[in-house]
């Protein structure tokens, strides 16, 4: 929130990342599972982007094509400048220090036989050539940023508790100063209590540090805590995209609006007129999705024209994007009224 | 945390917390202890035990004695020391097994980690392994020796030509267990999280390799290790048996038991001697195996 209106940190322009399916004794190429299907966003420096939506929606899958963890399908993912997603594995390594990634699970993500000094040190042994000195004390430098007490440095991952290893985790992602931050899910894991040390933790790096973050997560109160915009993900594509004070005020898709519903209110008086949207049905096979929109099937709002024409990520007011026929593009502002509520029998 | 301590503890050395580790467990220290005597004692015993020369005549009227303080463990069929015997036997026996289990446990972590870290290779190293484990020992190491024995043995002398040749063998018609469980353990490994982390930070596969995937392979490995050294023992003394080996008057463990399995019934301890040295090796590497694992791994170290 420093800069805001900068320029864009991360471009993402129409990622796609399908896993190839072979079947039969010859191991033939059949189908694709198409975990992420044409999605583009952008993220402003120092600012961060919420990236919310049911397990399976091809979330963190996102984040690890973004940092060509997974070789991307198609599509661009422009990080400062230079494209991440065709870049030469050598170039790729020399642009690895600007982006990095906390994972969700901090205890599998942190080898069981190094001590907190030799996973924190990793990166700089990998990109610098310091001596073990100053490798040492950049590790303490880290240490007190995240706030891991000095003594800790010998310790080994099971000696720590879950919120303790997040920040392990997150040291090592701090270690080569980077610029861009995919955090997958780094809360999921850890206690309620925990969860929000971890999240002032990341709030406080950001602001000192000037980091830019994607942040993947399911817990849609934290998002909104953290997150300027909030990108909202369905069955591999993006449903809507919008800064977080709208889209929580007044979601525009009907699957964002089905899962902000669930969100829980502290307030009892308006937790009572709260309505709860519950979709019926199962999200569709990524292997084989719908033809028109994703939501399709689902779509308590469903039209004719949903399943057949793939809606496209459009401005529908200013600063909102959304994927849904119910909204024209923008220009006619305030169309949202336009509800053609068609009566199909089987999604109801 | 906001402790900011002014004694700033160094990195200690891991060494030494796994040697505090490796002392507390009994079985280890027994069988370091003990591989330590017997090595020492083959190493050390022939020189300084020295059998009497005897006349054939004495040796034919000394034959298969009971032990004695002029032949501590007896005297074989033909009246030789078997003190002097074991010894000598020891040194062969101990050598070819633990040459034999490193070759083959070097030679199968490396097929188990290609295969399973580099998609690629996967399928033409476990072929290879496939035709190895199809592949009968017995005959191989026939053909093996025929066409070696003699020119190995030009180059470097009968004995030590044999010697190789053994290890070599043994070795290479080991590794496919090693090299498969290896592979399975990296399939699962390299899908952790913590090597997906090092990916992102811009290790390459040697590093990762190095850092991640072999540290936490360590313990399958050992455990095959330490089943390979008794292996290797007992296939060296079955290749000797057929004459495939070393040369029938040239002493192993192994080869002693066989001897001696003629005359099991009426002396017992012929066949007692050799077999109780290949057992307590065994033992002690098998114990040695599970002490080093345990101290290795950090979650169990300091418990």
């Amino acid at each position: 929130m420093l800069d805001a209106a900068g320029r864009p940190l991360v471009q993402v322009e129409n990622l796609k990342m399908h896993f190839p399916i072979y079947t039969g004794i010859f191991r033939r190429h059949t189908g694709d599972v198409k975990a992420v299907d044409g999605v583009s966003f952008q993220i402003m420096a120092g600012q961060t982007l919420g990236l919310v939506g049911e397990s399976g929606c091809g979330k963190s899958t996102v984040g690890r094509a973004m940092l060509r963890l997974y070789e991307p399908t198609a599509g661009r993912v422009v990080i400062d400048g230079e494209d991440v997603a065709s870049m030469p594995s050598e170039a790729l390594r020399k642009k690895r220090p600007t982006m990095q990634m906390v994972f969700q699970d901090p205890q599998a993500s942190l080898n069981p036989r190094m001590t907190l000094a030799e996973i924190v040190s990793e990166p700089l042994d990998e990109h610098t050539d310091w001596t073990r000195d100053q490798k040492l004390e950049r590790v303490y430098e880290l240490m007190d940023q995240v706030g891991l007490n000095r003594r800790f440095v010998n310790r080994f991952p099971h000696e720590f508790s879950g919120g303790q290893r997040q920040r392990i985790g997150i040291a090592r992602a701090l270690a080569l100063k980077p610029r861009f931050i995919v955090c997958d899910e780094p809360i999921a894991a850890l206690d309620v209590s925990i969860q929000a040390q971890v999240v002032n933790l990341l709030e406080d790096l950001q602001e000192k540090l000037g980091l830019t973050y994607l942040f993947i997560s399911h817990d849609l109160s934290m998002v909104r805590h953290l997150a300027q915009r909030v990108a909202v993900m369905y069955l591999g594509r993006i449903a809507e995209l919008s800064p977080s004070r709208d889209l929580y005020a007044r979601p525009l898709h009907p699957y964002a609006e089905a899962l902000l519903s669930a969100v829980n209110e502290p307030d009892p008086v308006l937790a009572a007129r709260r309505k709860r949207i519950i979709l019926k049905g199962d999200v569709p096979s990524p292997a084989n999705p719908p033809q028109g929109c994703n939501f399709c099937t689902r779509c308590p709002k469903v039209m004719d024209i949903c399943k057949t024409v793939k809606p496209d990520l459009v401005e529908v007011e200013p600063g909102r994007m959304v994927a849904c026929h119910l909204y024209p593009a923008a220009g006619s502002t305030g169309a949202s009224e336009a509800y053609e509520r068609n009566q199909q029998g089987e999604t109801q | 945390m906001t402790d900011v301590s002014t004694t700033q503890p160094k990195p200690s050395s891991q060494m030494r917390d796994i040697w505090n580790q490796f002392r507390t467990h009994k079985g280890a220290l027994f069988g370091l202890v003990t591989l330590g005597i017997l090595i020492a004692a083959v190493l050390i015993g022939p020189y300084l035990w020295i059998p009497e020369k005897l006349s054939v005549a004495e040796a034919i009227k000394l034959k298969n004695q009971g032990p004695s303080l002029r032949f501590p463990l007896g005297t074989d069929q033909l009246g030789r020391d078997m003190l002097a015997r074991m010894l000598l036997a020891g040194r062969v026996s101990l050598a070819v097994g633990l040459v034999a289990m490193v070759i083959a446990i070097v030679f199968g972590t490396f097929i188990g980690i290609l295969a399973g870290y580099f998609r690629r290779l996967d399928s033409p190293l476990m072929r290879l392994t496939d035709m190895f484990l199809a592949l009968p020992l017995i005959p191989l190491l026939l053909v093996m020796v025929m066409l070696f024995r003699d020119r190995i043995a030009g180059v470097i002398g009968p004995e030590l030509g044999a010697f190789t040749l053994i290890v070599f063998a043994i070795g290479i018609t080991s590794w496919m267990a090693t090299a498969r469980i290896v592979r399975g353990e990296v399939l699962t490994l390299k899908e952790r999280e913590y090597v997906l982390a090092a990916r992102s930070i811009g290790a390459k596969p040697n590093r990762i390799i190095l850092r991640h995937i072999l540290p936490n392979v360590v313990s399958p490995v050992m455990v095959a290790a330490t089943l390979g050294v008794a292996e290797a023992i007992i296939t060296e003394s079955v290749l000797s048996f057929l004459g495939l080996g070393f040369p029938p008057d040239f002493p192993t463990w192994g080869r002693l038991l066989f001897d001696g399995l003629q005359y099991m019934q009426v002396y017992p301890e012929r066949v007692v001697w050799p077999g109780l040295a290949i057992s307590l090796t065994v033992l002690s590497v098998n114990y040695i195996g599970d002490g080093l694992r345990d101290a290795l791994d950090p979650r169990i170290r300091g418990r």
